[in-house]
């Protein structure tokens, strides 16, 4: 046995030897845990797509070192997937940032291995509130639900709507939008007077939209997960014949996704919604953007609100990087990031210096017909929200 | 509550008659072959994009393309019945299970590939779309066109078991397929031929279901509990059976989800274990 | 009990992962587990003849259980073991008397319905089990007081080991007694074991209770090992993922399920990787070719070509 023990020994050092050489030059590498597969592929996508636009405008080079980005599949709402893969890049690939996560799920498991091994976390979609809250190196750059729903309810009450009935998926995320449009609505004289919670994997609408249509409320305050099931209720809401009953649609703007805008086509035509990105969205940032993302990922794909998450929280890391002059280190790039203060396509955003979470302005849109398609059109805004769930 | 009845009843017969058209097929394959096909709902699936890209891209109107997604998940199911399944009949139950299961992975991944992980969207031709007004309800064009349909069809599947005698055959051979054989019936052929017709109907299904359901490459997998729920509960083999478990599925879901929201998604499990327990074999009656 | 010297290397080359693999070791923690889930399955399928497609059921059941257990009381692992493991036992025992009626097909759709219902439960529960969202923060002690819960998953390779090498060492003493012998002729022909005036009913209660347990304690482990529980611990695709392991392994033979999982989990990382779409692909052609060419799994054709090469009966 003992010649094989020095074998497996001399082995293993071997294997170890990569690592103990550590030098400025390495690439700054950043490992995206996202959806790359299964029902939310689209989510990793695009936030992929986001990066790739970025890198594409400013190259691929910060600071002295090239950026290497590895991708890695959670295959969806897989937390025992997406820890094993973040420990798998913290301790084998060594990244300097663990950026990405499309669900929520996903990202509350990683949470305490960014705080373990000392990583900043970047989040690029997931939006529950709490996130931030589970460990001192995460920092948010797309929004909360609370932060894009307050504002139609707001809205909302100072535009003649004063009955609501709500209809979420069933999930923390759909509760989260269901409170959120409660505490923001009924203060304001609004009245909800009715909810129904669907099931999340939910085929059928039309139960719970006749439901609705028989309340006879102003308007249906709507939240289901984007793609699929946004468009199942947006076909259940046109076939019922709400629309013709007068009664509106409205809800952050999830349902009407940018990524599915055009394919769900004329029925979502008139849908008020409030969020925080438009592909519409007039501004040299915005211009900029796109193009560079038709650049990187093909001309005629559109870029969505994980698109633009992306694309931001890059400009983080370069900053990071910049500020640090390529060596980094978490305490310093999490102080490097709170405070900092960004120009996005989006609009103005800075980090929350105590939440570590985005501050943005949310923009109300209604759904329109222009040259290139159906899009967004913003028509009103609120500046500067933070999440209102700390 | 109670004027909502007649519309939840409508609507929950129309999704019963929407179930029963993609499980039928299911159910006389099991009834006759014994075979667990859990590859049922590719079937149904690619009868779905059938019809969507049919619509779509060479602009076939959306009437003309459910017999097309008929005879498309036929043909499929004439090639595979004679390459592969038959020779899996005397197989035990988990080898089916375990090889219609492949089959169902590779379709869907096939489908990811060609079609992408999105959605197809389908829009409906002009009259299909609303709702009219019948005796004070409103009800949606799009299903009663559904219950039309199927209607049509299960008369048509009856009278053809009844009348014919090629249904004659194939009441043999579900009832006993030795005996069948023993007085000359080509029991081989009427598998096949059943198995043709049944995946032909799942296909139709699927073009069918696309407005209400919607379609996407995983559809076989999501709705494969649906189907094999209708055809154990109705007892395979038995078309009465199977009409009387997609209509009571149907309404149960339908009711559960606007009476009682929170619960609605264990009604359908709740209700099919119970069921279950009372009737083993299923609900089998009457005429095959 | 007498170890064959195949055995004897295979659980050598487990603990050999250690060194030979240590930046794989979280992977290699999680195929144990699967491994151990997979052969609670065995014993209900290869040797009892019961087909279940709600195995999640259980193992999900022991996953909160431990997870809630160390959460709001007790870091301690091995308490939370137990408790896991009662916890799968108790779902198991409780669905037993529904689960095991009727013949194959209503079978798989009672224990599919009871492991979906299960999946509903445990998403309305949001505020016990934290829904969709998923239960975090769950601090592990060290366990045995010695070994804390490391990032390179060391800890959690070495104790999901040595709990799998005890199952199964009690697995290997079931299924050699009277009594596992007792289930190969249940599953075999169940009317002639009760004409032998075998208590068939209690039989199959009892190793559906077994294996229940078995499940709940590779939930347990699961969720100490990462500290985190999911929603997806009681999904249908676990349940379905399992059964395929456990057929493509071989079902009725031990191992089959320790070496389906491996097989299925490594071949799934490595190829996920590469490109997700071609897994599912390749999967599912696998398992036509094995219906086919291979009946009785990876363990079937070991036996088969053993035969035929050495000509030695099993």
């Amino acid at each position: 046995m003992k010649p094989t023990c020095t074998i497996l020994g001399a082995a293993v050092i071997v294997m170890l030897f990569p690592a103990a050489r550590a030098s400025a030059e390495e690439p700054l590498k950043v490992g995206l845990v996202a959806e790359f597969s299964g029902p939310f592929a689209g989510y990793g996508k695009q936030i992929h797509n986001g990066i790739k636009a970025y890198m594409k405008q400013h190259g691929d080079t910060v600071a002295g070192r090239k950026v290497e980005i590895i991708l890695k599949d959670t295959t969806g709402p897989s937390p025992e997937i997406a820890k094993r893969l973040a420990q798998d890049l913290v301790t084998q690939d060594k990244v300097d940032f663990l950026a990405g996560f499309g669900l929520t799920p996903n990202a509350l498991a990683v949470a305490p291995l960014a705080t373990q091994a000392k990583t900043p976390m970047i989040v690029m979609n997931a939006a529950s509130s709490i996130i931030t809250s589970k460990s001192p190196y995460i920092a948010r750059f797309s929004m909360t639900l609370p932060q894009v729903t307050a504002p139609i309810a707001q809205w909302s009450a100072k535009n003649g709507i004063k009955k609501v009935y709500s209809i979420v998926s069933d999930y923390a995320p759909g509760i989260d939008a269901e409170t959120a449009f409660n505490k923001a609505f009924t203060p304001q004289g609004g009245e909800v007077i009715g909810s129904v919670r669907v099931p999340l994997k939910n085929p059928d609408f039309a139960p719970f939209v006749q439901r609705a249509k028989d309340a006879k409320p102003d308007a249906v305050f709507i939240f289901v997960p984007a793609g699929e099931q946004g468009i199942a209720f947006v076909k259940a809401f046109t076939e019922r014949g709400l629309r013709q009953a007068g009664i509106k649609l409205i809800g952050p703007g999830d349902v009407v996704d940018d990524d599915v805008l055009e394919a769900m086509g004329d029925p979502t035509l008139g849908i008020i919604t409030t969020h925080h990105y438009s592909a519409a969205h007039e501004g040299p940032e915005n211009t900029a953007f796109k193009k560079a993302y038709a650049e990187a990922n093909g001309n005629g794909s559109r870029p969505n609100f994980m698109a633009v998450a992306g694309y931001d929280g890059m400009a983080a890391i370069y900053e990071v990087a910049r500020k640090l002059g390529g060596k980094l280190d978490a305490d310093k790039a999490m102080a490097v990031l709170k405070g900092l203060k960004l120009q996005s396509p989006r609009g103005p955003i800075h980090i929350d210096a105590e939440t570590r979470d985005i501050v943005q302005t949310v923009y109300v849109r209604r759904v329109e017909r222009t040259k290139g398609g159906l899009y967004n059109v913003e028509f009103d805004k609120f500046p500067d929200v933070k999440d209102p769930g700390k | 509550m109670l004027s909502s009845l007649p519309g939840v009843l409508f609507d929950g017969i129309a999704y019963g008659s929407l179930l029963f058209i993609m499980s039928i097929g299911l159910s006389v394959t099991m009834g006759l072959m014994n075979f667990i096909n859990l590859a049922h709902g590719s079937f149904a699936m690619l009868g779905g994009y059938v019809c969507a890209v049919g619509m779509a891209r060479l602009g076939i109107p959306f009437l003309a393309t459910l017999p097309l997604a008929f005879l498309a998940a036929a043909a499929v199911g004439a090639v595979l019945e004679r390459s592969l399944y038959r020779h899996l009949y005397r197989r035990s139950p988990l080898d089916q299970v375990l090889f219609s299961l492949g089959l169902t992975l590779m379709s869907v991944a096939a489908g990811t590939w060609v079609f992408g992980s999105g959605q197809q969207p389908v829009h409906l031709p002009a009259f299909l779309l609303g709702q009219v007004r019948i005796f004070g309800i409103d009800l949606g064009v799009y299903r009663l066109f559904l219950i039309a349909i199927v209607g049509l069809i299960t008369a048509a599947l009856v009278l053809s078991l009844r009348r014919t005698r090629f249904g004659a055959r194939i009441r043999a051979s579900v009832d006993d397929a030795q005996t069948s054989a023993g007085l000359g019936i080509n029991v081989g052929r009427v598998f096949s031929i059943t198995f043709v017709l049944g995946s032909g109907l799942g296909g139709l299904g699927g073009a069918l279901a696309i407005d209400v359901l919607g379609l996407d490459p995983t559809f076989p997998l999501k709705y494969l509990v649906y189907f094999l729920l209708v055809v154990v509960v109705g007892g395979a083999g038995s078309i009465a059976g199977t009409l009387t478990a997609s209509l009571l599925l149907g309404l149960f879901d339908v009711a559960g989800k606007y009476y009682v929201p929170a619960i609605g998604a264990f009604v359908i499990y709740g209700l099919m274990v119970v069921l279950l327990l009372l009737f083993p074999g299923g609900l089998r009656w009457g005429a095959r | 009990m007498s170890w064959r010297p195949a055995e004897i290397f295979f659980w050598i080359a487990c603990l050999a992962v250690f060194f030979v693999f240590p930046l794989h070791l979280v992977l290699a923690s999680q195929v144990v587990i699967t491994g151990l889930f997979a052969l609670s399955l065995d014993l209900v399928l290869g040797y009892a003849g019961i087909v279940s497609l709600g195995h999640a059921a259980m193992f999900g059941s022991g996953a909160y259980a431990a997870g809630l257990f160390a959460k709001h009381g007790w870091g301690e692992p091995i308490s939370g073991l137990i408790v896991g493991a009662a916890a799968g036992a108790a779902i198991a025992y409780a669905t037993s008397f529904i689960a095991l009626r009727g013949g194959d097909l209503t079978r798989l759709m009672v224990t599919l319905g009871i492991g979906l219902m299960l999946y509903e439960a445990a998403n309305q529960m949001a505020s016990i089990t934290g829904g969709v969202d998923g239960l975090s923060e769950i601090e592990m002690r060290d366990l045995l007081g010695l070994f804390p819960f490391d990032l390179g998953g060391r800890t959690a390779y070495g104790y999901s080991l040595v709990v799998l090498f005890g199952v199964f060492c009690v697995s290997r003493r079931i299924v050699r007694s009277p009594f596992g012998l007792s289930l190969r002729g249940i599953r075999d022909c169940a009317r002639r074991m009760s004409a032998l005036g075998s208590p068939v009913r209690r039989r199959l209660i009892a190793i559906y209770t077994i294996s229940g347990a078995i499940a709940g304690l590779a939930g347990a482990l699961l969720s100490q090992t990462t500290q985190f529980v999911g929603l997806e611990v009681l999904s249908f695709s676990r349940s379905a993922d399992l059964l395929i392991m456990v057929v493509l392994g071989g079902a009725g033979w031990l191992y089959g399920g320790l070496i389906g999982a491996a097989v299925f989990m490594i071949a799934q990382s490595l190829l996920s990787g590469m490109n997700p779409v071609y897994w599912q692909f390749w999967l599912g052609l696998l398992l036509i070719l094995a219906v086919f060419f291979s009946p009785g799994g990876i363990g079937g054709t070991a036996v088969a070509l053993r035969q035929r090469w050495f000509g030695r009966p099993t």
